[in-house]
């Protein structure tokens, strides 16, 4: 702790960092290079962008852990943190919260409307624009298929994610995820109490299953897809059930994860360097919230996109 | 990143800022990063003025004269764009950087690193925005509200995409920043009550911020999925909607309008007390006052798409809720109304503006209210009515109680006063100007003349020179408020620690410039 003589702690401000200046150059090549390759114009500099981001964040962290090491830190700053997490996740929160604001919508209202319920909807989208469009969740055929059949450029899947009968239960990923997810919200939490009881091998006993479970998540989740596209018929571009069926369980991916990446290192940090106390993890505990937003997006997922 | 050098040398507290270039790259004061962002607001308001002549220019008279209909677009799109994201919101976040830790007693920004980060991120985010002006298909041109399914065919959106990305993670971490600043590093003493409303009206702001920037980085996500990626968020043909976008664009959207505006309801407020020599009259009623707005704002999105075809029900309900948020508006101008009866006043340029900003953001607010009277919309929408009432809010609003602040700190900041003259001569020319550019586009406007086209009939055409004559005096005025900054910046008569005598708060005790490390010790506040 750095204590000044009137037994006062100082906050820690570092004094000047090249760090942020790397990243913000290493986020230009992220962005143009994203936007290249998007368009057709080659991914080197997409790649190259996305591990100078990485090579920075990681940098950027290590330097942080030291500094808390070296004891800079004052539960002030250590507050700053934890706010700060906070915060970060309730920004992740409103980022689901518009895709999940997305899917209502065009469950509650798109669908309806084109298959012509509704006021305004009865003579326009209905009568003239897709006189045969059946409205329905999910929708199987597209209104622009009701009109032009196999010439339609957007078709709708062919097979859907929803349990058909109960007998398939015990063959359906989804609640196989839910398992596995829920199951690693606990273990999580059992990791938790092992540290607050200065228990390190069982900390990292239950933190090494929550990361198992992380990927085999990843895992289970790329094996759906691959199912998906190889034999269900269903793609990014099926329609608007294709459509918020990737995205949603896409992205709450990309968030497990980048969340067992977050976990990994917290378990490599215990395991291999001995970080943590029982009162100072905020790394891990930070990984922890995350994780749990993490899980919480999934159950909507599996009520929303599988179930109802 | 083997390259990059790490220098903790901890113990070395007390030390000026670093020369030399370097000292701007890689600074983790807040003050440094407070110039940066002011500075760049400053030549984004320059380059977004100077778009701003060029659609002015071309609107002298009907006709087309000096560019085709689709470089018009482009010249309104960027305007906004730059405006918007380049100008207003890091203007505010540069005042932000300075006053918030000045004003709460705090040494720095809580996380000093990712401040700066927040800062470079923008001239990142604009060079990537700014480079489809070389490409082929050139800028953008769907206007700032990129509405689909005309942004989704429109060619190098996923520059404007990704850019926006970058711009929305800097406005994040700016603003993680700023809540987390507020509600950890105040001064012993300092209760929320006791809060300088400058610090209030950011700490919604902040949060608003984080609530609804991320919406927008799902509105430009999706806008990439559709257009390159075979998604159909908006296209009908495959289940979507079009209008699913406008919804997902105005949730963010609207809170977007009062980020624009609170931090300009605090600096008001505190210009207003000084001048008048009395404390602010009804401190806690401001802060309930932005609360309520902050939270109404989530439930008034609907109001800019009446047209749109909704059901009676929303129409009605986003009419009535839009209507509440005159409430508490009104609660802070009568306010403010009141902290001016029976004052002290003298009337030095930021209270000019402030007094401007007053009256003219009513003016603003009242025809807000007309347009949220939703059968009357259904004739205003989309004519020169709306383009009044909003740059009425957002130029002698939000742009007036910028320069307000920056006449009112720039004594603190640079340790000089500014040319009183000069700055009285640049508040008239800035008022005049832009009354007689906004003011007849009111009337144009409910003539029927409908905004966003290259070329009018011809009944229009005598309120359109004005109007253009009016824009070009606003325009020119501001290379004089350059000159005048400058000039402090250099030189000027020394100014106090106090510098106007009836200004109270935590930033006017330090010295004037504020030393490059202010309150290492927290000050006691009683």
């Amino acid at each position: 702790m750095s204590t000044d003589s009137t037994g006062h702690q100082k906050y820690y401000v570092p004094e000047k960092s090249s760090i942020p200046i790397v990243f913000a150059v290493a986020m230009l090549f992220f962005g143009v290079g994203a936007a290249d390759a998007v368009m057709g114009k080659g991914t080197t500099m997409f790649f190259f962008g996305v591990a100078a981001v990485i090579a920075t964040m990681a940098y950027w962290f290590s330097v942080v852990t030291r500094e808390s090491l070296a004891g800079l830190d004052t539960p002030q700053l250590n507050n700053s943190y934890v706010y700060g997490m906070g915060w970060f996740i309730f920004s992740e929160v409103m980022f689901f919260a518009a895709f999940f604001g997305a899917l209502f919508y065009i469950r509650t209202f798109s669908i309806p409307w084109l298959g012509g319920e509704g006021a305004t909807a009865k003579g326009l989208a209905g009568d003239l624009l897709w006189p045969e469009f059946e409205a329905t969740w999910p929708p199987m055929i597209t209104p622009e298929q009701s009109l032009m059949g196999d010439q339609a450029l957007t078709k709708g899947p062919e097979e859907n994610m929803y349990l058909h009968s109960l007998r398939d239960i015990g063959t359906w990923l989804p609640l196989y995820n839910t398992i596995v997810l829920l199951t690693s919200s606990g273990t999580v939490h059992f990791a938790h109490m092992a540290l607050k009881d200065n228990n390190r091998k069982r900390f990292n006993f239950w933190l090494a299953i929550t990361v198992s479970l992380a990927f085999i998540f990843v895992i289970l989740q790329a094996l759906e897809y691959y199912e998906a596209y190889a034999h269900l018929g269903l793609q990014l571009n099926s329609g608007v059930y294709g459509t918020t069926f990737f995205m949603l369980t896409g992205f709450h991916g990309m968030h497990v994860l980048i969340g067992g990446i977050f976990l990994a290192t917290q378990l490599a940090r215990s395991a291999g360097f001995n970080h943590f106390t029982d009162k100072e993890h905020f790394g891990f505990e930070a990984a922890s919230w995350y994780w749990h937003f993490v899980d919480v997006v999934w159950v909507c997922l599996f009520l929303f996109v599988y179930i109802l | 990143m083997s390259a990059v050098v790490e220098n903790n040398n901890h113990h070395d507290d007390h030390h000026g800022p670093q020369k030399g270039f370097m000292r701007w790259l890689t600074t983790t004061n807040h003050k440094d990063i407070g110039t940066l962002y002011l500075w760049f607001a400053f030549a984004a308001f320059l380059l977004g003025g100077a778009f701003a002549m060029g659609i002015r220019a071309e609107l002298f008279e009907p006709g087309l004269q000096l560019m085709d209909p689709i470089r018009y677009n482009q010249l309104v799109t960027m305007h906004g764009l730059i405006m918007i994201f380049g100008g207003v919101m890091p203007a505010f976040v540069g005042l932000a950087n300075w006053l918030i830790p000045l004003q709460i007693g705090a040494p720095d920004m809580a996380m000093p690193r990712m401040n700066n980060l927040s800062f470079w991120l923008l001239p990142v985010a604009f060079s990537i925005l700014l480079s489809t002006a070389f490409m082929e298909g050139g800028m953008p041109g769907f206007g700032w509200t990129f509405y689909a399914p005309l942004s989704t065919n429109y060619p190098n959106i996923a520059y404007f995409v990704f850019a926006i990305h970058i711009m929305g993670a800097s406005s994040i971490m700016g603003s993680i920043n700023v809540v987390v600043t507020i509600m950890n590093m105040r001064a012993p003493g300092m209760t929320l009550m006791k809060m300088p409303l400058f610090v209030w009206s950011w700490l919604i702001t902040a949060y608003l911020l984080i609530a609804v920037m991320p919406v927008l980085a799902g509105a430009v996500t999706m806008l990439l999925m559709d257009a390159y990626f075979g998604t159909s968020f908006f296209d009908a043909a495959g289940g979507g909607d079009p209008v699913l976008f406008q919804h997902v664009f105005w949730f963010f959207g609207h809170p977007e309008v009062y980020i624009m505006i609170l931090p300009a309801f605090g600096i008001t407020s505190h210009i207003i007390s000084t001048f008048s020599r009395k404390p602010l009259f009804g401190h806690a009623s401001m802060v309930y006052a932005m609360v309520s707005i902050a939270v109404l704002s989530f439930v008034v999105w609907a109001h800019h798409m009446f047209t749109v075809g909704m059901p009676l029900v929303a129409e009605l309900f986003f009419m009535w809720a839009t209507m509440l948020i005159a409430i508490p508006t009104g609660v802070k101008v009568f306010n403010w109304c009141a902290t001016i009866f029976k004052g002290s006043i003298t009337y030095e340029t930021p209270m000019l503006f402030a007094i401007a900003f007053v009256v003219l953001f009513t003016i603003g607010g009242f025809s807000g209210l007309m347009l949220a009277i939703t059968p009357a919309d259904f004739q205003y929408h989309d004519t020169y009515f709306v383009v009044a009432h909003f740059h009425y809010v957002l130029v002698p609003g939000a742009v007036f109680s910028i320069m307000a602040a920056v006449y009112y700190w720039l004594p603190k900041w640079t340790g000089n006063m500014y040319d009183e003259r000069m700055g009285k001569m640049h508040f008239w020319l800035s008022f005049i100007g832009v009354n007689i550019t906004f003011f007849p586009q009111h009337f144009v406007g409910l003539a029927g003349m409908p905004r966003r086209y290259a070329d009018y009939a011809l009944q229009f055409a005598e309120w359109n020179a004005v109007s253009s004559v009016g824009a070009f005096l606003f325009g020119l005025s501001q290379l004089l408020f350059l000159y005048i900054v400058v000039k402090t910046v250099f030189a000027g008569k020394k100014a106090t620690p106090q510098v106007w005598d009836g200004a109270d708060g935590l930033e006017w005790t330090v010295d004037s410039p504020a030393p490059y490390h202010t309150f290492d010790v927290p000050p006691k506040v009683k």
